[in-house]
């Protein structure tokens, strides 16, 4: 950001008006996203007396923003690197869903399977899925965002919602223009624990199962591996990267890799979470884990998948507490505050564009 | 550029407009009264003037925005609320009228004069862009364009689920997914009352009218102090900033001004269509929107006239009636219509990459794209 914040001149970082300033820019937001929880938990108390209805929301929210911070990852990491917001990485995360739909039948996954079957059947999915996303993703890298990237930034971000379209349209001719719905193959609903009157389902443990692994690996591949390290000398400065022998290209399709594969992962576990699968599921759900990708600062890996958990629990509070009808309206409510008050995110550091 | 030869491309500009109108306002004497081409132009003509003002925000100030959408809806309502039985119960059910025709003066709720209407429109729409711009005056680039599609996006969600707003005594904010209709006739003081069930051509020339009328503005605007300031923050927001460019003020009139002519397009397509649906603002019509201006040539006047009507024809004609019945002749199973959006974002994936000035380009980033002068970071640019 530049030229345009004024800062008001012979005022120190001591004045106290200034301090008050910081202060409200740092703890702000996190304010901001307590004051519904905690409305909620008082009201639940004085009405109910106990905290279980609150708590039920978390633990869904939780595991629903697993599926979100899968999502964010991948925005995250394509905006850490080309600085490009990747809209079409929403319909990536739908046709992963409806590729492991697909797969699924070609398997002959359904609700006879046994468990072994089960666990083999959807291993092999994932792992389908997430090639086929992955490739898919770095095939649009190729086609829509290569050719532009000396051109101006808004020009990809132009092809980007050119392709987000196409790829909606994919799946309308895939599964028709109406949610189609698929056997819930894990029983998704079925109780696991139950503790404090709060119920943990499969759903939310299969969530959890799938990420925690994946975002390990991410973390472990970025920070610690060759490559990672490649990805993340080119995202501090591509030039420099390349004098020192970092192939850009490569650096960048493996990006783009691997943001296809982990939201090919996510397509799985929502499918398997929902029970359902629609051509405009990755429309909400991308701009749902964008906003997740600002909240917790973009290019930010850590913030991804804090800013997925919080939008996930934001999110089921709101189903429930709202209304589903109007969700999207507070989640976008709620990345437009961001924006305004905090553009680089809870731990984000600020960025060229919005610091 | 000399004096003499701004003289002759604006006299040329304005010899141009009046052919293309006069031709245009001719054309449906040969046509039947309800022709249904004479349908699809007045639809066209009304997309027209939504991509010029979109064509301000986007091609002149170089802020893209993917929320327009919200102008078209907010337009519509107010001819949805000032010109229905939307708020029957206003004034003890028997209504306010403020120059409203002789049969709508006779109805419950609020009926105001068309004339009347657009002016709210604008005033509405404008303040609306206004506000949307706000957020966005410390961001730039992508990051405005997130935000105004989660505005339009807000705006959507309040029109599906307005019907469950209640404003008062049984009146609720809009229909929702239940159009709210009919809508009130235009009647234009001078003129007949018009009826769309017997002669659509008052609405075209309505239209043409309208047409034209954003053209002058456009063009004054372009060549004015402001349509300057705004090229200068597209071209370089630093060096704008520093030559004197107010920065703030200027982008919020663009905002607004945008804002304002969706805002007199939604107004007219609700009087003409005498209907409103939530249905109608989803987010793929800014991108149809959008489509028009990046397809006709990003801040070129006439190549976004051009790739207006040339989507609106193929959205309106092409696709529905000649192209529809391809995929079962080659033996697949699915209507075309459907894919429409499919379409579209097809094309601006294609002129993106191919040609990115589009089929018409302004003559500034023509010179631009050959000679390399004044290379900055403005969209459309081809590659370097």
């Amino acid at each position: 950001m530049s030229g345009t914040q004024v800062v008001p001149e012979g005022a120190g970082a001591t004045h106290p008006a200034d301090r008050l300033r910081e202060a409200a820019s740092r703890y702000g937001l996190i304010v901001v996203l307590a004051a519904m929880p905690a409305y909620l938990a008082i009201s639940d108390l004085t009405t109910y007396g106990d905290l279980s209805r609150l708590g039920n929301n978390l633990v869904a929210g939780l595991s629903n923003g697993a599926i979100y911070a899968l999502i964010a990852l991948g925005y995250t990491l394509v905006y850490g690197i080309i600085e490009l917001i990747n809209f079409a990485h929403g319909e990536v995360f739908m046709i992963g869903s409806f590729v492991a739909f697909g797969l699924w039948g070609t398997f002959g996954l359904g609700l006879a399977t046994g468990p072994l079957g089960l666990v083999v059947g959807l291993f092999a999915t994932l792992l389908i899925t997430m090639v086929v996303c992955g490739v898919m993703n770095v095939m649009i890298e190729q086609v829509a965002y290569k050719p532009l990237r000396s051109a101006p930034k808004l020009a990809p971000l132009i092809t980007a919602v050119g392709f987000s379209f196409i790829l909606q349209n994919v799946g309308i001719l895939w599964l028709g223009s109406s949610p189609a719905s698929v056997p819930d193959l894990i029983h998704a609903q079925a109780d696991v624990l139950t503790l404090f009157g709060v119920t943990v389902h499969r759903a939310d443990v299969l969530a959890l199962a799938v990420t925690v692994p994946l975002v390990l690996a991410l973390t472990t591949f970025v920070t610690r591996s060759r490559l990672g390290k490649a990805m993340r000398a080119t995202a501090q400065d591509p030039e420099a990267a390349r004098l020192m022998g970092v192939n850009i290209n490569t650096t960048i399709s493996l990006t783009f890799l691997l943001g296809g594969a982990l939201a090919g992962a996510a397509g799985l576990v929502n499918l398997l979470y929902q029970t359902n699968v629609w051509y405009f599921q990755g429309f909400s759900a991308g701009l749902i884990a964008f906003t997740a990708a600002v909240m917790g600062g973009i290019g930010n890996l850590r913030g991804a998948v804090l800013g997925g958990l919080i939008i996930g629990c934001i999110q089921q509070i709101s189903d429930y507490r709202i209304g589903a009808d109007w969700t999207v309206a507070v989640v976008f409510a709620y990345l437009i505050l961001i924006m305004v008050f905090r553009p680089q995110g809870l731990i984000g550091e600020a960025t060229r564009e919005a610091g | 550029m000399t004096a003499l030869q701004a003289r002759l491309g604006q006299s040329r500009n304005l010899v141009a407009a009046v052919v293309c109108l006069t031709l245009a306002a001719i054309a449906p004497l040969f046509l039947d009264p309800l022709s249904s081409i004479t349908d699809n132009a007045i639809t066209a003509g009304a997309y027209v003037v939504m991509a010029l003002g979109l064509n301000i925000v986007v091609g002149f100030a170089g802020l893209l925005d993917l929320g327009y959408v919200a102008f078209y809806a907010l337009g519509a309502y107010t001819t949805a609320w000032f010109a229905s039985l939307q708020f029957a119960p206003i004034n003890h059910g028997k209504g306010i009228h403020i120059l409203a025709g002789d049969f709508a003066s006779k109805l419950p709720g609020l009926h105001f004069n068309f004339l009347l209407i657009v002016f709210i429109a604008v005033v509405i729409t404008g303040i609306a862009g206004m506000f949307i711009g706000l957020p966005t005056l410390r961001l730039r680039g992508d990051y405005i364009a997130i935000v105004t599609l989660a505005f339009g996006e807000i705006i959507y969600r309040f029109a599906v689920n307005g019907d469950r707003i209640n404003l008062a005594k049984g009146a609720t904010l809009t229909g929702g997914r239940q159009a709210i209709a009919p809508l009130d006739s235009i009647d234009l003081p001078g003129l007949s009352p018009f009826d769309s069930a017997t002669d659509l051509r008052p609405f075209f020339w309505l239209a043409l009218v309208l047409v034209a009328l954003v053209l002058f503005v456009n063009f004054r605007l372009r060549d004015s102090r402001l349509g300057r300031a705004w090229i200068a923050i597209r071209e370089d927001e630093v060096a704008a900033a520093s030559m004197g460019v107010p920065l703030v003020k200027t982008k919020l009139l663009a905002y607004a001004t945008g804002a304002a002519f969706g805002g007199i397009s939604g107004a007219f397509l609700a009087s003409y269509q005498s209907a409103v649906n939530a249905d109608q603002f989803q987010f793929g019509f800014s991108i149809f929107i959008l489509a028009m201006i990046i397809v006709g040539g990003l801040g070129s006047i006439w190549g976004v006239v051009f790739g207006a009507v040339l989507l609106s024809f193929i959205n309106t004609y092409l696709i529905p009636n000649v192209l529809n019945n391809i995929p079962s002749k080659i033996g697949l199973d699915f209507d075309l219509t459907q894919l429409s959006f499919g379409i579209f974002g097809f094309l601006i994936l294609i002129v993106m990459v191919l040609r990115p000035q589009g089929l018409f380009p302004e003559r500034r980033r023509t010179l631009e794209l050959t000679e390399g002068v004044g290379a900055g970071d403005s969209i459309g640019e081809a590659r370097r």
